[in-house]
């Protein structure tokens, strides 16, 4: 399968790919890691005439953490959040998860901003941001700008990021010390897209679940922040009850679509069960 | 539309050619360097038979543009034998432990191997399955592929403890 042709420039600098994507019009398209455009320019579902690599522009990776805001910039890899011993120590919910992506080799060149940015519901990031209530920063020819993550998906592969813009970076307030924390993910095999997952993100304080948030992956045309499930939970002893109307209020809002990896009713109630399952391990690991 | 003038490292030696930047490095390995060892087995970054290094990290060089590559180092298959044209430990071990029936897999399963045991020389068996999860293999059932990759990492360690 033989991509259309393209004109690729390689810049150094956001300003530089920027300039260069306005330059390009709305045939240019920016590449991350190029794991789910360059499968899609193979099959010419995209035909971009120009592309911008992004991977050589220094600003655009890194990990670190500063008052209480953990800053990971767009073209950092999936095998980079993997190896990251900050976040291990402060957010392990994102190695957790990033862990659960395609394969290794996808994950040496797939990126943060790639996973969250194509707007693909089947891409894991999302969903967790959503849980995270992280914030994308935005770069476009008039300034930079952010926008939180639960309000980033419209539709499968519409998203806030507008013609011109590149993300740089996303930005998440580190958790409380203590929190528990799970990315449950069913999938049928290495590599494939979840039949459903949630990510769970809750604290304790004296026995009661203090604060809960959760949200759900490939169960929608976007990710699902469920609100109503993380609300089920705050200030219970997440006995059955509290769980049972949880996971109920995750399915009332999942409208996964049939396909190979099970019908409609099937894909929901493997979301309640991956809720169920998050909300147990985050539980344990909470303290 | 035009070519762009290539070079990268390929294998400890610089290379340089012309290509369109849109041709796929598993495309440039095999067709401009005659190096066929890297396979293409599904073109859709599944199968892990295309797995190269890009400067120091496996890939799937069908799913990597060469414009992407330029500059970088690769190493294939064809880079994995010893400098004295001796089968590296992971080559002798895929033979000795019948890590192979057919072989199709066989250059990206080793040169994913290959960088695996420099990330982690001595991987549990569970860190091995996961390290190759990225390549699959029709006909072994993976277990001798493990085998392999375990006796491997063990001769290498022996090798090293000997150098020292």
């Amino acid at each position: 399968m033989i991509p259309g042709a393209f004109d690729y420039h390689r810049p150094s600098t956001v300003a530089e790919a920027v300039t260069l994507l306005a330059d390009a019009g709305e045939d240019g398209r920016v590449l991350a890691g190029g794991h789910s455009l360059i499968p899609m320019m193979k099959l010419r579902m995209a035909t971009p005439e120009t592309l911008i690599d992004l991977r050589h522009i220094d600003e655009l990776r890194g990990i670190d953490e500063n008052g209480g805001t953990i800053t990971i910039g767009a073209m950092t890899t999936q095998a980079e959040m993997i190896a990251s011993g900050l976040l291990a120590d402060v957010c392990p919910i994102l190695r957790e998860t990033a862990l659960q992506i395609a394969d290794p080799q996808i994950r040496n060149l797939g990126t943060i901003g790639g996973n969250v940015a194509n707007g693909d519901p089947g891409n894991d990031l999302p969903a967790l941001m959503q849980a995270l209530d992280a914030a994308y920063v935005i770069a476009g020819k008039s300034g930079s700008r952010e926008v939180a993550a639960r309000d980033f998906y419209e539709a499968a592969y519409f998203t806030a990021l507008q013609d011109g813009e590149v993300l740089t970076a996303i930005r998440i307030a580190t958790p409380p010390a203590g929190h528990g924390w799970a990315y449950e993910k069913q999938k049928r095999k290495i590599g494939d897209y979840a039949t459903a997952a949630a990510a769970v993100l809750l604290t304790m304080s004296g026995g009661k679940c203090a604060s809960a948030s959760i949200a759900l992956t490939n169960v929608g045309d976007t990710p699902l922040f469920a609100e109503a499930a993380g609300a089920a939970l705050a200030g219970t002893d997440l006995g059955a009850d509290a769980v049972n109307a949880a996971v109920a209020a995750a399915e009332a809002i999942a409208e996964p679509a049939e396909d190979g990896r099970g019908p409609v009713d099937f894909r929901i109630k493997v979301a309640g069960q991956m809720v169920r399952r998050g909300i147990a391990r985050a539980a344990s690991r909470a303290s | 539309m035009s070519k762009m003038h290539v070079k990268m490292t390929v294998n400890g030696k610089p290379v340089e050619g012309l290509a369109e930047p849109r041709t796929l490095l598993i495309h440039f390995l095999r067709e401009d360097l005659n190096l066929t060892g890297p396979h293409i087995g599904c073109d859709t970054s599944h199968c892990g038979a295309c797995t190269v290094d890009l400067d120091g990290k496996s890939v799937k060089s069908c799913t990597v543009f060469v414009a992407q590559a330029n500059g970088a180092e690769v190493t294939t298959i064809e880079g994995i034998a010893n400098p004295d044209g001796t089968l590296h430990a992971l080559q002798e071990a895929f033979r000795e432990h019948h890590g192979l029936q057919c072989g199709f897999c066989t250059p990206g399963m080793i040169t994913r191997a290959h960088r695996l045991l420099q990330e982690n020389p001595n991987p549990t068996e569970a860190e091995i399955r996961m390290g190759i999860s990225g390549n699959l293999c029709r006909c072994t059932g993976y277990q001798n592929i493990v085998k392999s990759i375990t006796a491997a990492a063990e001769q290498l360690a022996s090798m090293k403890e000997a150098a020292e």
